[in-house]
């Protein structure tokens, strides 16, 4: 087996064993701490007879680790259990949901990636001009501000007083692809802006460093205009943590979907998780939680992949 | 030393900002034009010479609130940063003082938590203990001390292997006096900057968990719920929330000024380019 092909191979089995500890992590998260489920969802006045009950049919008379075999056994048969709260299949719930959640950070990473990079070079060409100023004052600015604040802001202007976008992103099954895109015109600009500046800082950075190498000297010395020098001597080398850059904003991508899906209305995961976190629906908030652990390790895989790919030093080691 | 010319501009308006909020938490009952739950006028009243930031869902005085909110804010976010840090700078100087076995199994604990975004592993855990200061602040501190675990070890491991630690150790020092006497003081100025850092982090978790509604409850609200309150009024128009949501961002940047500018220093001390 070329030594590629095995790196590739330990990073995901490596990846997949992490997955099972994350887990395990999370069904300890909701079981074992002190805060008892079946207390924590009646609420302080239960009866003594409906707390055994619900325990009882939660079946959380069983030892833990049982439990967790069980819970486990269902997911990889693709069974996510049923929701508490409603008695739903939860498995269905999260189908649409799912694929809505996607093709919004789908469109954010579209506009955010190319966006960032070209941004990104843009700075290191005019290093220390006002570009490279206005992109720390953003990149700043972007650390500091909450995602509601962008949120809000997107949808007092452009929803509320022009009037160009929906303030509200209803989606529906078979909704026309035109229709659909002016739903998430909103959301995906302020996914895109939550991302935009920490990774166009980033870039810079990597290929700033790449600038101090001794070949881009040479490459200068040689005579090659600025650009060239970017395009065929820094770039290539900043590809590796560039990659890398991009897939650790992807997976932050997860964690402002949350948000910027409660702010917009937006019937996607993250709106689903924060609704049942708020009914305390233990199933669910598992299940969900789950998902998006996945996606985002599998999302850092990737990025390691990549660099791997990328770099000809970690392709033949030694 | 410190002369306040020699502060630059940003980091002078930052630490301004800074004091400013501070003050207003701190004497918010002698401040506040209103009380914190009275209702004073008309819902969503606009901005007057009687509430100059007008009112909110219910009718309350957006000022008065923003500065008891002020106080709810700041008050968890410091004790939150607080617990992270000393949690996290003591496990990560003792991983790396003590090593071996007890290293391996904090670190790998610790990669395992960081494999989770935090607010997802927050949501988790919230949805089962009860919705209250004690949980939140811990949850908050505990998630986050993980960052500083990373940093204080990765500091400590270079100090630990200094001759004047070489030297504590053979004259037979316990491991409590090389945690506190002789790593914690050099390892300082690169955990202070990060301080500004966590801290902010933890103001803008904090208002990300009241504004999914599961951070502070009503009728108490820090500035994240008081987006929450008032949100609905965005569609008709009405900006309230935008104004709590813009102090948590000034607050943010503010901090980040201030961060930025001892980071400076700091980096100057140690024959850094920085400059002020």
């Amino acid at each position: 087996m070329s030594p590629v092909l095995k790196l590739i191979a330990q990073r995901i089995a490596l990846g997949i064993l992490l997955l099972f500890a994350v887990s395990v992590l999370i069904f300890a998260g909701t079981q074992i701490l002190p805060g008892d489920v079946a207390q924590a969802i009646l609420g302080q006045s239960a009866t003594p007879e409906s707390l055994a009950n619900l325990r009882e049919e939660l079946g959380l008379n069983d030892p833990a680790w049982l439990r967790y075999m069980h819970w486990l056994g269902g997911i990889l048969q693709g069974d996510l259990g049923t929701a508490m709260s409603s008695g739903q299949d939860i498995a269905t719930s999260i189908g649409s949901r799912l694929w809505n959640t996607l093709f919004l950070a789908f469109w954010a990473a579209i506009v955010s990636i190319p966006l960032a990079i070209i941004l990104g070079l843009l700075a290191v060409r005019y290093r220390n001009g006002w570009v490279d100023k206005l992109i720390s004052g953003l990149a700043l600015a972007s650390t500091s501000f909450p995602e509601f604040f962008i949120g809000y802001v997107l949808v007092y202007f452009f929803a509320v007083k022009w009037q160009i976008f929906p303030g509200i992103s209803t989606v529906y099954d078979g909704m026309p692809f035109g229709e659909r895109m002016m739903a998430i015109a909103l959301p995906a600009t302020a996914l895109t802006l939550v991302v935009l500046a920490h990774m166009m800082r980033m870039t810079r950075a990597a290929i700033l460093n790449v600038m101090q190498s001794a070949y881009v000297e040479t490459a200068e010395l040689k005579g090659l205009s600025a650009f060239n020098v970017i395009r065929r001597h820094a770039f290539p080398n900043a590809i590796a943590p560039i990659i890398n850059v991009v897939m650790l904003n992807l997976a932050y991508l997860i964690v402002g979907v949350v948000v910027v899906e409660v702010i917009f209305v937006y019937p996607g995961m993250g709106q689903y998780l924060v609704d049942h976190v708020t009914k305390r629906d233990v199933p669910v908030v598992q299940a969900v939680g789950l998902i998006f652990a996945a996606v985002y390790i599998s999302l850092n895989i990737v990025a390691d992949i990549g660099a791997i790919v990328a770099n000809p030093r970690l392709r033949h080691p030694k | 030393m410190l002369d306040i010319r020699r502060i630059p501009i940003p980091a002078l308006i930052g630490l301004l900002l800074t004091v400013l909020f501070v003050l207003a938490a701190v004497f918010a009952p002698w401040i506040a034009p209103y009380g914190n739950g009275e209702i004073v006028g008309d819902v969503w009243a606009p901005m007057s010479a009687a509430h100059l930031l007008g009112t909110d869902n219910l009718g309350r005085d957006l000022l008065s609130r923003m500065i008891y909110g002020a106080r709810i804010t700041l008050f968890i976010a410091v004790l939150a940063t607080a617990l992270s840090f000393s949690l996290g700078s003591i496990l990560g100087f003792s991983a790396a003082v003590f090593g071996g076995w007890f290293d391996t199994l904090l670190s790998r604990l610790v990669d395992l938590l960081m494999s989770i975004p935090t607010l997802i592993m927050a949501l988790v855990v919230l949805s089962v203990l009860p919705t209250n200061l004690v949980t939140l602040i811990l949850v908050m501190g505990i998630l986050d001390s993980t960052r500083v675990y990373r940093l204080s070890r990765a500091v400590a491991v270079d100090i630990n292997v200094m001759d004047y630690v070489e030297a504590a150790k053979l004259r037979g020092e316990g491991s409590a006096w090389i945690i506190f006497r002789e790593i914690l003081p050099n390892a300082l100025s690169p955990l202070i900057s990060e301080l500004g850092l966590r801290f902010i982090y933890a103001v803008l978790f904090l208002s990300t968990l009241s504004f999914l509604g599961l951070g502070v409850q009503p009728p108490d609200a820090d500035w994240g719920g008081m987006v929450k309150e008032n949100k609905d009024g965005i569609v008709f128009g009405i900006p309230a929330a935008l104004i709590p949501a813009a102090a948590i961002a000034a607050l943010a940047i503010s901090v980040n000024l201030v961060a930025d500018w001892i980071l400076n220093r700091t980096t100057d001390l140690k024959g850094g380019r920085g400059n002020g």
